[in-house]
């Protein structure tokens, strides 16, 4: 049935479908402002403030307990005291409340948590406490970060207003050439549309490279639109990613009604019954901008400190020294990631006086490098490991750095002082090209160390 | 800590002017976000690695004056918190990153997307803002805004979101 004033056989974006179902209408309009109720919600150490929080309104139980979602996982195993009396405080609230899904110190960063869990599925809304949280559109879900004040109100209410936000369309051609990543290709999307080029809109991207791009590739390209601004990012969900989901929920009983598998049902049937549930931009649907990128013609590229959309192609700087290395988080913590850094430093050692760390994004991740043998590798290629989590990407600990310090990053953040002292300096970039620095120890392409 | 001013009504103070893209790391820092979040453990920070002056030089009633995209990167709230506390009435920007942006409103921090103030405002200019009457005064000139909405308004005037949400559950 069609509600008046909401014309539902217009085309729709992603963005329209998503917060139409999650707030109950049958369509909604762009810039509509609609009370949406999250399928998840997602919050890490953040977890112990939200909660003092959502104390002062006076509940005893928080209404959404089932959709809440807590991994610790931003300083992790806790540095200080101060720390793990906050990880205490989480812990004390998570088994006071309930919580349906809580991950320890140690499982990993929550946005590869929670997908390789498959806590949330295409066409679910999430919310985080988190600004990655757009990363889950790599599945087909609408993520957008909100504030800890927010987060408190949704477990006291499960509900928050959220303005339907204007779409990107970018679309995606040919194939990705040796030694590109889609983290280069992010770069170069954030190098020409700035940091401030997708705004308050939904990046919603299509088109015949997808289907060519590994999961762990399109989770970090996704990923890193919230560095252009983003509110959420997207891309169409397919048979892959729908089988991706499928096994594991397989191997994991006991989801509430409707998001799970029953025992020894087959993979296909839980696949379509994901599929069913994926949300679909309608072709015709109204877009703000629509730009076109042609994977072939990208190029190993860095972010230059300290803004992200201050790129150039990985050959000017070579007279960079590099003093740290670092591989890790949401962006590219990845198992493709980390078999890229081995595939440059393997039988290599990296430069006197250039440190290598790295830091798995989780222990699925930690786990299976470790099984292919990359771990001792690494390991003897002069690289330390760190707890699968968020390392030091926020500047808490882990290999943190001191003034005039410079570090080459798999990150997604360079701003001034983030990874410790506000004299340091971050460049942003591949696993791969990560690598090759921390072999040279100056900022190359990797063609230069590996072939 | 001068502590947080009402910007209900209408209220006078100095520009700080800052440029594009400030973001949430410099400032609130990232190394102290899981350990400081009340506003008095936070406030001492704001602006600490942008403007390591500003803490010893701001006064109640102050207005930031910044170019695009004010506020963006992480979603930690304090970023809001650290400026409401330290007396800081409003942020106006070009434009905002959108986490900061419904930070600072929930907090009773005023965003004003501005251009034309934005244009011509320069550092230590001073400046009246008046909620509303969507306008800021400096000198003979007035620089209008778009209205916030009547439920943006009642929520600034129950003294933020979480005050609201009180009040809603109480209710």
């Amino acid at each position: 049935m069609t509600e008046v004033g909401r014309p539902a056989d217009m085309a729709r974006t992603f963005a329209q479908k998503a917060l139409a179902q999650a707030s109950g209408h049958e369509s909604v309009a762009i810039g509509e402002i609609v009370d949406a109720r999250p399928d998840i919600a997602l919050s890490h150490d953040n977890t112990a403030p939200i909660a003092e929080i959502w104390r002062q309104f006076g509940q005893d139980r928080v209404v959404i307990p089932e959709r809440m979602a807590v991994t610790l996982d931003h300083a992790v195993p806790a540095p200080t005291v101060r720390h793990a009396q906050n990880h205490a405080e989480v812990r004390a609230f998570v088994a006071e409340q309930g919580i349906g899904h809580f991950f320890e110190v140690g499982r990993g960063i929550c946005h590869q948590v929670l997908s390789e869990e498959a806590v949330v599925l295409p066409g679910d809304l999430i919310l985080g406490s988190d600004s990655h949280t757009p990363h889950f559109g790599w599945l087909g879900a609408f993520g957008a970060g909100v504030g800890r004040s927010e987060m408190a109100v949704l477990w006291a209410t499960g509900e928050l207003w959220l303005r339907v936000p204007e779409s990107i369309r970018i679309r995606l051609e040919g194939a990705l050439g040796e030694w590109v990543t889609t983290k280069d290709v992010a770069l170069t999307l954030i190098g020409d549309l700035g940091a401030d080029g997708a705004l308050y809109r939904s990046v919603e991207f299509e088109g015949p490279a997808i289907a060519g791009l590994s999961l762990d590739s399109r989770a970090a390209l996704v990923n890193m639109m919230a560095e252009m601004g983003a509110k959420n990012a997207y891309m169409a969900p397919d048979e892959e990613v729908f089988r991706y989901l499928a096994g594991r929920l397989l191997t994991r009983p006991g989801r509430r009604k409707g998001r799970g598998a029953e025992p020894g049902e087959a993979v296909e049937a839980v696949a379509a019954r994901l599929e069913r549930r994926a949300l679909c931009p309608d072709p015709g649907a109204a877009y703000s901008a629509e730009h076109v990128l042609d994977l072939a013609a990208v190029e190993p590229r860095v972010a230059r400190p300290h803004q992200v959309d201050d790129t150039v192609a990985v050959g000017q700087l070579d007279s960079v020294r590099v003093d740290q290395a670092f591989i890790g988080t949401c962006t590219n913590g990845r198992l493709e990631d980390l078999g890229a850094v081995h595939r440059v430093m393997a039988g290599r050692r990296t430069a006197p006086g250039t440190r290598m760390v790295i830091v798995p994004a989780s222990s699925e991740v930690w786990a299976e490098a470790l099984d292919r043998g990359w771990v001792e590798d690494l390991v003897a290629a002069g690289a330390v490991f760190g707890t699968p989590g968020c390392g030091p990407c926020m500047g808490n600990h882990l290999g943190v750095l001191a003034p005039g310090e410079v570090c080459i990053s798999s990150a997604n953040r360079n701003f001034q002082g983030r990874m410790g002292d506000r004299g340091s300096e971050i460049y942003l970039a591949s696993p791969a090209v990560v690598a090759a620095s921390a072999v040279a120890g100056r900022i190359v392409h990797p063609r230069e160390v590996a072939e | 800590m001068n502590g947080p001013v009402d910007v209900a009504r209408p209220f006078r103070g100095r520009v700080f002017r800052y440029g594009d893209h400030v973001n949430t790391d410099v400032i609130f820092p990232g190394r102290y976000t899981y350990t400081k979040s009340r506003p008095e453990e936070v406030e001492p920070h704001a602006l600490e690695d942008l403007d390591p002056t500003f803490v010893g030089r701001v006064r109640p009633g102050d207005v930031i004056v910044a170019g695009w995209n004010w506020g963006c990167g992480s979603s930690r709230e304090q970023a809001a918190v650290c400026l409401r506390y330290a007396g800081v009435g409003a942020v106006v920007a070009r434009s905002f990153g959108r986490i900061f942006y419904r930070n600072a409103l929930n907090n009773g921090l005023l965003a004003i997307v501005c251009p034309e103030a934005v244009d011509v405002l320069e550092e230590g200019a001073e400046v009246e803002v008046d909620l509303d009457g969507s306008v800021i005064r400096h000198g003979g000139t007035n620089f209008g805004f778009a209205p916030f909405s009547p439920a943006v308004r009642s929520m600034i005037a129950a003294g933020g979101l979480i005050e609201q949400t009180k009040r809603r559950l109480a209710g």
